[in-house]
């Protein structure tokens, strides 16, 4: 292909061999230790302070290590984790009802559609066990049964209750659990806690990651901060289409400039659209809102036999809806995959039969679930998620069905890591959704808060001493040239945006990115449109740079710039996202060429050409593929099957 | 719909800040009031003058980030809700509206509609948690936990640290968000061991950090996004005064 060439194949090195039961073990058993004495005369930098920044820079902390923290929000606690709702998977069978750590280990290979690695999605499935004791032991208020036990529900892709939750705030507990963890190290002088503040570069010295450039955003000082090593913790990229679930400020800057600097971008096109959302109400929507995949428990997905049928919902009788789940899918209904169910949803929509002034959503119904458990039952499950859809819609779902729509959710691509969540850059260690380890193409609902804490409370903190116990490095000093240069690009780009001056506002561009992203790199993808996208994205980045303005300056708070550098690294980015998805000559997951499905339009994998994880270079000209061939020898590849 | 804000500017710590008006067209009943801000920061920002700054981030109303006080209502007009939640159609076409940041002494003013909450989390640091090294923990099923005290805790353990409390209480006091804390541990058996060191670090800190005395006024729960109910501060009470008498000998 003429947008990007090919090099070296890239191996993750750090997996041991043997049964895939014992790797975990033994990889911590080879793994370098640091005695704790020597612990204290080494520093990690960790950027980001969510499920994964948070819960690592307490536990290496509590282990000894020195550690500065690092988010661009007023408190750790606001990280975005905090809006998980529905839950996080555990293989503890406290249901009895055949679940297993071999069993999680299946249903997340099967679920990402045979694009994950083996090894990472088995070790999380064993310490996903342990998560559930941690946060327990630090007081996260999950649901219990009367008999004083934990509850647990079902999710989408899986036959069995592992789903642990607190209401609909599981992703808000968990964080409140870790940022306390954080705050009581803060607390014992252990971490250095640096709110407000934004990575806009990586430092890299001799080859290895050894500091960041950040800003202060509300003196707008820049800075060069040092450490043994560096985690990025900065969460996914999903707000490159602009509209998603994301919280405003979710952007991809710190793994951006880090794969700039070198690091592996892999599986970029990988982009989870959840199905049940709220629908877009009008050109001024500011972001869009999740409703959690648990009421797929309880609700029933319909939308009306006819086209264009206008009645009210209930109006409509039981013969003339179409449950469509429950009939294409008999044996998974309502709780099949977030891809299935999206793509679902868009093809009733395309046939005409969408409902709500758009004709962009389907129905979730409650009517039936009231019924059968009463008003109260639903309320105690779902009030709340039920009233935030009251406040946004204006409308009370205990008494009109739900109207929902996919939305962009979660990206499962990310920085390249090894088995030890280390980048292609030594030293700089990549955790939660920023990298690309463990959901294949396609995440299952409840595995995002699961990965997020067994990288940062367990895994990372046992890889990373491998590292360090060659360390403490040689100091750097700011006055380093690579420090100088780091800084020097950070300054230079912030005075050119500033210099633009020109008469368009960042939010408007960045919509209209967001637009030719969702179009042709959204739920449905072809190589026309991918190709379009690419033209369209490198006009829109050049008229960016001619016309952006931002009003103020550099030397205080100032949100436009921030948002500015932000929306800069997305242009980037999406270009990568669009040839990723274009040299991806397959359907896997959430990556759905249309050139490739099966009779009965689902997901058509060519396990002969893409069994492989695309870890792209950054190139000044173009970007260069390495792959990572995927072996399966514990879950056989089938086409994935959910009727 | 049409509107006029008034909206307070301040440049910064050590400007002293004034309302400005701002008159708003064609806003639709179906945004959300940031969103509405966000018409108006568009309109601002071609026209060459600086964007009102306001702190938001999830605009899902759970992370705790947006808040001002609209109309001298902490979040505004409707209840249980967080600014980022509360939509347009809670106004009427030609209302004037005003738009404030929290005023606290513990809460000092960043720039027009941004305020600094560090110390909420040095409330947190001094105490709010249970101390579990990662590692540490025992089987989760080994303490179960009564389902009413369950509940009861998560209800606390719902508060998202806005500060909503802090800005309408007359005495810019902290206390809910501190009982919030303690009273979501207190009721769980994995909170017991800290249960009065807990109480008095809390307190300790909610005082270091400028925050005033609470006297009862009620204001905090009304305005709180969360609901979270005042007869949590009688809980840290009884629990404070417990840890003065019984357990540190301080009185």
């Amino acid at each position: 292909m003429d947008l990007y060439t090919e090099g070296n194949p890239v191996a993750d090195t750090r997996a041991p061999d043997g049964p895939i039961e014992g790797r975990w073990d033994s990889r911590r058993f080879n793994a370098k230790l640091v005695n704790p004495a020597n612990r204290r005369k080494l520093t990690v930098i960790v950027v980001g302070t969510g499920l994964a920044g948070g819960s690592a820079a307490a536990t290496l902390a509590e282990q000894g290590y020195r550690v500065r923290s690092y988010c661009y929000q007023d408190s750790p606690r606001r990280a975005h984790s905090i809006a998980a709702q529905g839950g996080i998977n555990a293989a503890k069978n406290y249901r009895n009802d055949g679940d297993s750590v071999h069993r999680l280990f299946y249903d997340t290979v099967k679920g990402g559609d045979f694009r994950s690695r083996e090894s990472n999605v088995h070790r999380l499935a064993e310490v996903s066990v342990n998560i559930i004791d941690q946060c327990v032991a630090q007081g996260v208020p999950f649901a219990r049964e009367y008999g004083g036990l934990l509850d647990t529900r079902s999710f989408g892709g899986a036959q069995v209750q592992r789903t642990f939750y607190a209401r609909g705030q599981t992703g808000q507990q968990l964080l409140l659990g870790a940022y306390q963890a954080l705050e009581r190290q803060v607390g014992l002088g252990n971490v250095e806690m640096n709110t407000r503040h934004e990575m806009l570069e990586l430092i890299v010295v001799d080859g290895r990651a050894r500091g960041i450039v950040v800003r202060d955003l509300v003196t707008g000082e820049i800075t060069t901060e040092f450490a043994d090593a560096v985690v990025l913790a900065s969460g996914g990229y999903g707000n490159v289409f602009y509209l998603s679930t994301n919280a405003k400020g979710c952007n991809v800057t710190a793994t951006w400039r880090a794969h700039r600097q070198g690091a592996y971008f892999a599986n970029p096109c990988y982009t989870q659209i959840h199905p049940t959302c709220i629908p877009v109400s009008g050109d001024h929507q500011s972001k869009l809102t999740l409703m959690s995949e648990s009421l797929r428990n309880d609700g029933r997905v319909w939308v009306p036999k006819a086209e264009g049928d206008d009645r009210d919902p209930r109006e409509i009788p039981e013969d003339e809806r179409d449950y469509y789940l429950e009939r294409i899918y008999p044996s998974f209904g309502n709780l099949v995959p977030r891809d299935i169910a999206s793509r679902a949803a868009k093809n009733v929509c395309d046939e005409g039969r969408g409902v709500g002034p758009t004709r962009l959503g389907v129905y979730l119904d409650f009517a039936d679930a009231i019924q059968r458990l009463g008003r109260k039952s639903i309320e105690a499950k779902y009030g709340n998620l039920f009233e935030m859809y009251e406040r946004i819609t204006g409308e009370d779902p205990y008494e009109v069905p739900m109207r929902i729509y996919p939305a962009v959710h979660y990206t499962m691509g990310g920085l390249w890591v090894d088995y030890d969540l280390q980048a292609t850059i030594p030293g700089l260690f990549v955790i939660g959704e920023a990298n690309f380890s463990d959901h294949g193409a396609n995440r299952l609902g409840a595995s995002a808060l699961m990965q997020g804490l067994a990288d940062g409370y367990f895994v990372l903190p046992n890889t990373i001493a491998n590292y360090l116990a060659a360390g403490p490095f040689e100091t750097v000093e700011p006055s380093h040239p690579a420090a100088v240069e780091a800084r020097r690009t950070v300054e230079d780009r912030i005075h050119r945006l500033l210099s633009v001056d020109g008469d368009r506002t960042v939010d408007s561009f960045h919509r209209e990115l967001g637009q030719v992203m969702w179009e042709h790199c959204g739920m449905e993808r072809s190589a026309a449109g991918l190709r379009k996208a690419v033209d369209e994205i490198r006009a829109l980045r050049e008229e960016f740079w001619q016309r952006v303005r931002i009003v103020g300056d550099a030397d205080g708070l100032n949100q436009s710039l921030e948002k500015a550098g932000r929306v800069a690294d997305f242009f980037e980015l999406a270009e990568l996202m669009c040839i990723d998805a274009l040299h991806r000559e397959e359907s896997c997951g959430g990556h759905f060429r249309a050139e490739h499905q099966s009779p009965d339009g689902e997901a058509q994998r060519d396990d002969e050409r893409f069994a492989y994880v695309a870890a792209w270079e950054y190139g000044t000209e173009q970007p260069v593929l390495h792959k990572e061939d995927l072996k399966f020898e514990y879950v056989h590849p089938t086409q994935r099957s959910y009727k | 719909m049409n509107l006029t804000l008034r909206i307070w500017r301040q440049t910064g710590p050590e400007d002293k800040g004034r309302m400005v008006t701002y008159p708003v067209e064609d806003i639709s009943p179906d945004m959300s009031f940031l969103e509405m801000l966000d018409v108006l920061n568009e309109r601002l920002t071609l026209a060459g003058e600086e964007p009102v700054a306001f702190d938001h981030d999830c605009r899902e109303g759970i992370c705790g980030m947006c808040g001002m006080m609209i109309n001298g209502n902490a979040h505004g007009p409707q209840r249980g809700t967080t600014a980022c939640q509360l939509h347009m159609r809670q106004f009427t076409d030609g209302e004037t509206i005003d738009i404030e940041p929290w005023r606290a002494r513990a809460f000092p003013v960043v720039k027009d509609l941004v305020v600094n909450r560090t110390a909420f989390d040095q409330i947190i640091a001094g105490g709010g948690f249970v101390t579990a090294p990662t590692g540490s923990a025992p089987e989760a099923h080994a303490a179960p936990v009564a389902k009413a005290d369950a509940d009861a805790a998560f209800e606390s353990a719902a508060c998202i640290g806005c500060g909503a409390c802090v800005a309408a209480c007359p005495n810019g006091s902290g206390m809910l968000f501190t009982a919030a804390k303690v009273t979501q541990l207190s009721l769980l058996p994995q909170g017991q061991p800290e249960r009065y060191t807990r109480v008095i670090g809390m307190v300790d800190s909610h005082d270091d950090a400028g925050f005033g005395g609470c006297t009862n006024a009620g204001e905090c729960t009304v305005v709180c996004p969360k609901g979270i109910p005042l007869h949590t501060i009688g809980r840290l009470n009884r629990d404070y005064l417990a840890a003065t008498v019984k357990h540190t000998g301080r009185s």
